[in-house]
């Protein structure tokens, strides 16, 4: 696949509200259960027209029973799913604007791509010369040019992929549904299809919902993420904000690597929290947006945040900004490739991970196990939370 | 020691191959790695041919070598002897003996069957019956067959016992006991008399119906049995997608469903259309005896007027015109085999 | 309102209810018929088991039933064992000269009708001079029911996951060591259900029998069917009962005894 001429936008910023306040997708209070067990607990999310969600979680927190619950093979035990302000919990599959691309495929064997594609425009009752006009849209935008007669299973498995994509895209859904649709390809294939997901959906201008449990994925593909567990939605934010204001420790731990650290909050004055920890010494770290309600609390700073030097920061001219500096010794080197990763154990006993891109290809000062090194970072660089 | 390199471990290539251990290269580990799941498969198929030989011989000897039989005696003539037909081949009287008897072979039982309506209405009938109860079996077999695929899975297998039992307590049970409830005075009779549905016992017995009754009765685990299994292999997730696609449960079924179960259907209807025609038992023991099948007429052939030779045509004819339903089954379970 | 695509309709529900019900009504019918003190069958006379009685006095059916069990237990046995190794070639022999052959004759008795293989059969028979009785029909059931039996064992053969044997084989063992140390011992379930298949086929079958058996060695379908021309005899019905529980008595032991060796672990093999 070739790449886009235009680059793509680095810094993804919230898409502007449509011009009426209304989301388009309301999801009201909904609750599945399962026998005895509560998959989906009484969830609220607003999804935008035009926007790119992505339902991240760990494995049976209940997202991909959402997702069927929007797509109709589920219905909700309680609340109300709102497209475009009609309840469409009750409506059966066949009859809902939306559409789904399935985590296998689901491609019929006995079609081929051309009437697998044209599949759902036959059920619209549309008329011959339309479906073939639309089919053939479909195939120049899924780039399935000459595959038209094969059968699936002729097909390798980024063919597949497209084939689904067209499929569901055929009937211009209001919402596009994906079930981990990207788990079964390799990853420089998975990179190369987010690229192009991304891609179509802004040319689209659909609403693309999609389900995964891999953090890289979301935070590529998506305008926003919900993070789930156990059937209740943690945080609904922006990437960045996900991973540099999480809400709650388990956000925090979940995404993405961090460092915990946790304290007694001591004094508070000018913004700035004073916090006495056992595993760091005194952190000074930056007030949270949101008041705490307890004095135990946690610190968490992200690894590419921690700072190394073999001497400690230099300071800056009177008025310096207070750092928090800690002394120990690293125990572990990974190269990665992009950056290296290390494990500082403190002299307190407590390990710190740290992280550095590798910005010279010849680096006579990259650091060695067993070397003593100042580990250092900014309050700002801290983000509280409760325990 | 044989077969254990330096490192230690076993390879087994040498000690099939019978070569000596070779140093692995680099382009050996790609073929090594592609080629273990290959070459383990291979390893498994010497030993497991010489399996073959048993079942193999067997067979010759047992189901092929007899056709050659029947074709012989069915070119021959009846005979007031022991064994009751002419000629018969001595090896023992020498070459010159064989070319008599080989002279005396003859197509008249085939001109026979050809000519005579009885033996020609009677392959009709059994081509019509058999069609008509295949019919029959597809219609009711088929939403029983469905009906156990949708079941929960630990009621699946459940529902095959269920299905299968019938099928392992003797046929000639179940055909009689279906005598015992059709007869003039028997179960059904009785039960419509007091439902007051008919003022006087109806003649069931000795009918085509009771004999359409008897065959799908027995017949019917052979028509659900291969349906089920296709259908149970069914990806739900395309009944999932029919459905996203716009489709409602019934245009599901028509356009994804049904033509995904067509291999079952093939096998059920060739499984059962084929033995039906040459049936004996049910049309002998229900049926009435104005037409007969062409079971029947063979076996009248053989134990009333033991008249082996015409027997032996009939058998001959009956095979011939099995040959290509035949083919066409071995050939839908070779591709079924090979789907695995 | 669930809308689970698995759900069973109505019409499902009913077509499975009757489909069952008309499977096993007569059998039901019969049972309790069996039980019935009058000799008409069609007037009920109170519980009785005369016929039990009587069934155990007819010299002529014991011995029928005693050839066909003889019969049955020999045919069943000679037939899993051929056919389990049909099965092994055909499943694990990838390619091989004659597999198209070999595969055709196995499963053509499967569809062939009866009269075909019977009348061939004794033909054989008669040309080789051989003395029809218990051995000819006895051959006669293990050319039958062999591919039956192939068919069961191939099923669960195909099924295994291959990577056991790799295993085994990655461990040590030469395939034909793998093959009985892991193979084997997970296939017999099917094994077992492919002899209970074969026997039940072999003490079942008239056709075949009538045709390749002599004089005085009649197996018990083939008296019972001679009874059966003559009329509905109340005799036949205890005769039916019996194996029918006889044959229920051997399917619950052997499910019972699956369910109890997936209940230790091991994979309960389905037939």
């Amino acid at each position: 696949m070739t790449e886009d001429a235009t680059p793509k936008e680095s810094v993804r910023t919230e898409p502007p509200l449509a011009a009426v306040d209304m989301p388009l997708l309301r999801i009201d209070g909904v609750t599945k259960r399962f026998g005895g067990f509560t998959a989906v607990d009484k969830l609220s999310l607003d999804i935008r027209a035009g926007e790119f969600f992505a339902l991240l979680g760990p494995s049976g927190c209940g997202k991909t029973t959402l997702l069927r619950m929007l797509a109709g093979f589920e219905t909700p035990d309680a609340g109300r799913i709102l497209l475009d302000g009609r309840d469409i919990a009750q409506v059966l599959p066949h009859q809902r604007p939306v559409n789904m691309m399935f985590q296998n495929y689901a491609l019929f064997p006995h079609l081929n791509v051309r009437d697998n594609i044209a599949f759902g425009l036959k059920r619209a009752n549309m008329p011959r010369p339309e479906i073939d006009a639309r089919v053939a849209e479909m195939v120049a935008l899924a780039k399935l040019e000459g595959l038209e007669k094969r059968k699936p299973d002729q097909l390798s498995g980024g063919q597949k992929q497209r084939v689904a994509l067209a499929r569901s895209l055929a009937r211009r859904p209001q919402v596009l549904l994906l079930d981990e649709p990207l788990a079964a390809l390799d990853k420089k294939l998975r990179e190369n299809t987010q690229g192009e997901l991304t891609e179509l959906q802004r040319r689209l201008g659909m609403t693309f919902i999609i389900v995964t449990h891999d953090q890289e994925e979301a935070m590529t593909v998506a305008d926003r993420i919900g993070v789930m567990d156990s059937g209740r939605l943690e945080q609904v934010a922006t990437p960045r904000q996900l991973y540099e204001a999480p809400a709650s420790r388990w956000i925090a731990e979940f995404v993405g690597d961090i460092n915990m650290i946790e304290g007694q909050l001591e004094s508070s004055e000018d913004h700035r929290l004073t916090i006495s920890t056992r595993d760091a010494g005194t952190i000074v770290a930056a007030e949270p947006r949101q008041p705490l309600t307890k004095t135990t609390i946690c610190v968490a700073i992200r690894p590419e945040k921690v700072k190394l030097s073999r001497r400690g920061p230099v300071s800056d001219a009177a008025g310096a900004i207070p750092m928090n500096r800690l002394e120990g010794v690293v125990t572990e080197v990974n190269y990665l490739g992009g950056v290296t990763t290390y494990k500082v154990k403190l002299d307190t006993g407590a390990i710190l991970r740290a992280s550095m891109a590798n910005t010279a290809r010849l680096d006579m000062n990259a650091y060695s196990a067993s070397q003593r090194v100042t580990a250092w970072f900014t309050p700002d660089d801290c983000v509280v939370l409760e325990q | 020691m044989r077969g254990v390199s330096k490192d230690g471990r076993w390879h087994l290539w040498p000690i099939l191959r019978g070569s000596p251990p070779r140093r692995r290269a680099p382009q050996d580990d790609v073929r090594c790695w592609k080629g273990k799941t290959v070459s383990a498969r291979r390893i498994f198929a010497r030993p497991a041919r010489f399996a073959a030989i048993a079942p193999y011989l067997w067979m010759l000897l047992f189901f092929l070598v007899p056709f050659g039989f029947v074709l012989k005696i069915s070119l021959s003539q009846t005979a007031i002897a022991q064994p009751p037909y002419v000629p018969q081949f001595d090896l023992t009287q020498g070459w010159a003996a064989i070319q008599a008897a080989l002279a005396e072979l003859s197509l008249d039982n085939f001109k026979l069957l050809i000519s005579d309506n009885l033996y020609v209405l009677s392959y009709l009938r059994s081509v019509v019956v058999a069609v008509i109860s295949t019919a029959i079996l597809l219609v009711i077999g088929y939403p029983i067959a469905y009906g156990m695929a949708r079941l929960p899975r630990r009621w699946q297998s459940v529902a095959m016992m269920l299905v299968i039992v019938p099928f392992w307590t003797s046929f000639l049970i179940r055909i009689y006991a279906w005598i015992n409830i059709l007869q003039h005075d028997g179960l059904l009779n009785k039960t419509l008399l007091a439902l007051h549905i008919v003022s006087a016992p109806v003649v069931w017995l000795s009918t085509d119906s009771a004999m359409y009754l008897g065959i799908v009765y027995s017949y019917l685990p052979f028509m659900i049995l291969p349906l089920y299994a296709t259908l149970a292999k069914m990806d739900p997730a395309l009944l999932e997608a029919a459905s996203d696609l716009g489709a409602s449960r019934s245009k599901a079924f028509w356009l994804v469903t049904f033509p995904l179960s067509l291999p079952g259907v093939g096998a059920g209807v060739l499984l059962c259309f084929i033995p039906i025609v040459g049936e004996f038992v049910i049309p002998d023991l229900l049926a009435g005896s104005d037409s007969m099948m062409i079971g029947q007429t063979l076996w009248l052939e053989f134990f009333t007027n033991k008249d082996w030779p015409v027997a032996s045509a009939t058998a001959v004819v009956l095979l011939v015109l099995l040959l290509a339903p035949m083919l066409i089954y071995d050939r839908l379970q070779r591709r079924q085999l090979e789907a695995r | 309102m669930a809308h689970g695509l698995k759900k069973l309709s109505a019409f499902n529900i009913t077509a499975l209810a009757l489909g069952l019900a008309f499977l096993y009504l007569p059998i039901v019918i019969l049972v309790i018929y069996s039980f019935n003190a009058s000799r008409l069958v069609t007037v009920w006379a109170g519980w009785s088991t005369r016929w039990y009685r009587e069934f155990f006095n007819d010299r002529a059916m014991l011995d029928a039933a005693w050839m066909s069990f003889r019969v049955g237990v020999v045919s069943a046995t000679a037939a899993t064992l051929l056919g389990t190794l049909a099965a092994v070639a055909l499943s694990r022999g990838e390619r091989f000269k004659g597999r198209t052959l070999f595969s055709g004759m196995l499963y053509a008795p499967l569809v062939m009708p009866e009269v075909i293989t019977g009348l061939s059969l004794l033909l054989l028979f008669v040309a080789l001079n051989a003395e029809r009785g218990f051995w000819t029909v006895t051959v006669a059931h293990t050319t039958l029911t062999m591919c039956f039996v192939a068919t069961v064992v191939q099923a669960r053969l195909s099924a295994l996951d291959r990577s056991l044997e790799e295993a085994a084989m990655d461990l040590g063992c030469d395939p034909v060591r793998a093959f009985i140390a892991v193979t084997l011992p997970l296939m017999l379930p099917s094994i077992a259900a492919g002899w209970m298949l074969a026997f039940t086929l072999s003490l079942d079958d008239l056709v075949i029998a009538s045709f390749t058996t002599g004089p005085g060695s009649a197996t018990l379908p083939i008296r019972i069917y001679s009874e059966v021309r003559l009329g509905v005899k109340p005799e036949i019905n205890a005769i039916c009962t019996l194996i029918i529980g006889g044959i229920a008595v051997v399917i619950i032991t052997a499910s019972l005894a699956s369910r109890l060796s997936s209940a230790r672990g091991e994979t309960a093999a389905p037939l």
